[in-house]
């Protein structure tokens, strides 16, 4: 295990607690939230608002979709040697109305996964450079039974 | 009617990886879509041409590109760039024109010439590029068609056969394609012998990127009658609408959905909120058509396409495909050009090929892909950055 300090692979998007939440934003005047974080114009078209808050996305969710890359991909992707495959997943969002992708932690593969399965936001390597590793929000399967709508 | 315009000539330069000038393609396609229709290059009064970005210098893939390989007449030009509804925009763009009475005869052309490899975005820390946060996090194309293929067996019940079946069922008529890139017919086996890209799809599942040309003349249909083509297929829709507030299905390249968390707001489908402007210009309904051409940029997503435009329930799709109703011969043939896998998909020209294809069919001169009795095609298409469309031919 290195010791290098954990950096987030993106800045501000993610917060580095223990139980992290992604960083989104939401129009003040329709609720509309925005994930990356937007706050210079409102999408929704009946609004025109330049009016954000910042907010803390859900942490949990159910899987909207799921799939794995098997192949590495190009920059600016930078792949462990070797090559690791990794799940992904699409992670629909009760609060937000809306569908996150993330890659799922590793070891769990797509024959661990299923529409609707209830997951959590964990941060985990997405890469190390020489100088700190990077970590990004990664998707983990929670435990058959747990309710994601309350856990917020 | 009052908005159609007639399509007179159309022609393709065949896909394949040729390496050369996409201008090549273009006018060779030009060429042969000029004979078809018998009218002279010179006549031409209006060229519009599909566009594509790529590394260098994009505003070379242009209309007036061609219009100068063609040799300059004066004509005016137009380029239109919508990712994989280019030429159904460039089209667009060429019946406005016709329809307002500012050209009788007009040229719609795009052509391709596809890198090698990955088309990566470019490099740096550039978390502004949707682009480049997907690829940067692991989130390939493949990554978009496997998540929609998914969704379809864990929620209908289609299975890894079904989508095979469907690379199957196109590499079948590709395989009588002349101008089709792969002309081998596949099996089964062979696509499940192919690697596992991204889960539940294979090498064999997702179609290549190919060079290739395709253009159409189209014209009032006063000028059809004079020439003697009266009975020329007519465009009869165009829909090239982007997609509505909130956007509920995660598309490439973003990283996330828009938000329906706002009062009054609901998620909507994107693909199936293409056709409608097409089906309501061309006053007719799923029911009325004849035969599709569909993006199957997966084979998945060839049967979501085929519920997107209504021609069957929602859900049902693979039902239709086992029965044979999708195949040539069946209730609604889909993509009996071969589809873009036995094509590869060549951006600029795609949507344009599309109505080629359905062109040749209505005119019934598509030999032993010959759809009997076709008498209304439909096009459908989508790319990336909130472009698609659907194009409606009838006779
Ligand atoms: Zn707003």
């Amino acid at each position: 295990m290195s010791d290098k300090p954990l950096a987030a692979a993106i800045d501000g998007w993610h917060t580095m607690a223990d139980k992290p939440h992604l960083i989104g934003t939401q129009c003040t005047h329709c609720d509309t939230y925005f994930f990356p974080p937007q706050n210079q114009y409102c999408r929704n078209p009946a609004c025109d608002s330049t009016d954000f808050r910042q907010v803390e996305l859900s942490r949990t969710g159910h899987i909207w979709s799921y799939t794995n890359a098997c192949y590495q991909p190009p920059a600016p992707f930078v792949a462990a040697d070797p090559f690791q495959p990794y799940a992904i997943a699409g992670v629909q969002l009760e609060r937000e109305q809306m569908v996150v992708l993330g890659q799922v932690v590793a070891g769990v593969s797509v024959a661990d996964l299923r529409v609707g399965m209830p997951v959590e936001l964990v941060l985990e390597t997405l890469h190390e450079t020489d100088d700190d590793i990077k970590v990004t929000w990664k998707w983990r399967p929670l435990p058959t039974g747990s309710n994601p709508a309350t856990g917020a | 009617m009052a908005n159609e315009i007639a399509i007179i000539g159309a022609g393709m330069h065949p896909w394949g990886k040729w390496g050369h000038n996409f201008v090549q393609y273009g006018v060779a396609a030009a060429r042969e879509a000029l004979a078809d229709a018998g009218v002279p290059w010179q006549d031409i009064r209006f060229v519009s041409g599909g566009a594509t970005v790529r590394c260098g210098y994009p505003g070379y893939v242009a209309g007036a590109t061609f219009a100068q390989a063609l040799g300059w007449q004066g004509a005016e030009v137009n380029t239109s760039y919508a990712a994989c509804a280019s030429g159904s925009q460039a089209l667009a763009a060429a019946r406005n024109k016709i329809l307002a009475g500012e050209c009788e005869v007009a040229l719609v052309v795009g052509a391709d010439t596809t890198p090698k490899g990955f088309l990566a975005p470019a490099g740096g820390y550039r978390p502004e590029d949707p682009d480049w946060v997907r690829f940067y996090l692991g989130i390939t194309n493949p990554t978009y068609f496997a998540l929609y293929a998914r969704r379809r067996m864990d929620i209908y019940g289609d299975t890894l056969e079904d989508f095979a079946a469907v690379k199957v069922k196109n590499s079948r008529v590709g395989a009588k394609n002349p101008r089709a890139r792969y002309r081998k017919c596949f099996t089964a086996e062979d696509v499940a012998a192919s690697a596992m890209v991204a889960d539940p799809l294979r090498l064999m599942d997702i179609c290549a990127t190919s060079d290739g040309g395709a253009a159409l003349i189209v014209c009032s249909l006063e000028y059809a009658r004079k020439i003697g083509k009266a009975d020329a297929p007519r465009v009869a829709g165009i829909s090239t609408t982007t997609p509505t507030f909130a956007s509920g299905v995660v598309e490439m390249p973003d990283i996330a959905t828009d938000s329906a968390a706002a009062n009054g707001v609901e998620a909507i489908s994107y693909r199936s909120r293409i056709p409608l402007k097409a089906y309501e210009e061309a006053g007719i309904g799923p029911e009325d058509v004849s035969l599709a051409e569909v993006y199957d940029l997966s084979t998945a997503l060839e049967l979501d396409w085929i519920e997107d435009l209504q021609l069957v329930p929602r859900g049902e799709a693979a039902a239709w495909l086992r029965r044979g109703d999708t195949a040539l011969g069946g209730r609604i043939p889909v993509n009996v050009s071969g589809g873009l896998a036995c094509f590869g998909e060549a951006v600029p020209a795609q949507a344009l090929a599309q109505v080629c294809e359905l062109t040749w069919q209505l005119r019934g001169e598509a030999g032993d892909r010959q759809v009997k009795g076709a008498k209304v095609g439909i096009t459908a298409n989508q790319g990336l950055f909130g472009h698609g469309s659907s194009v409606i031919v009838k006779k």
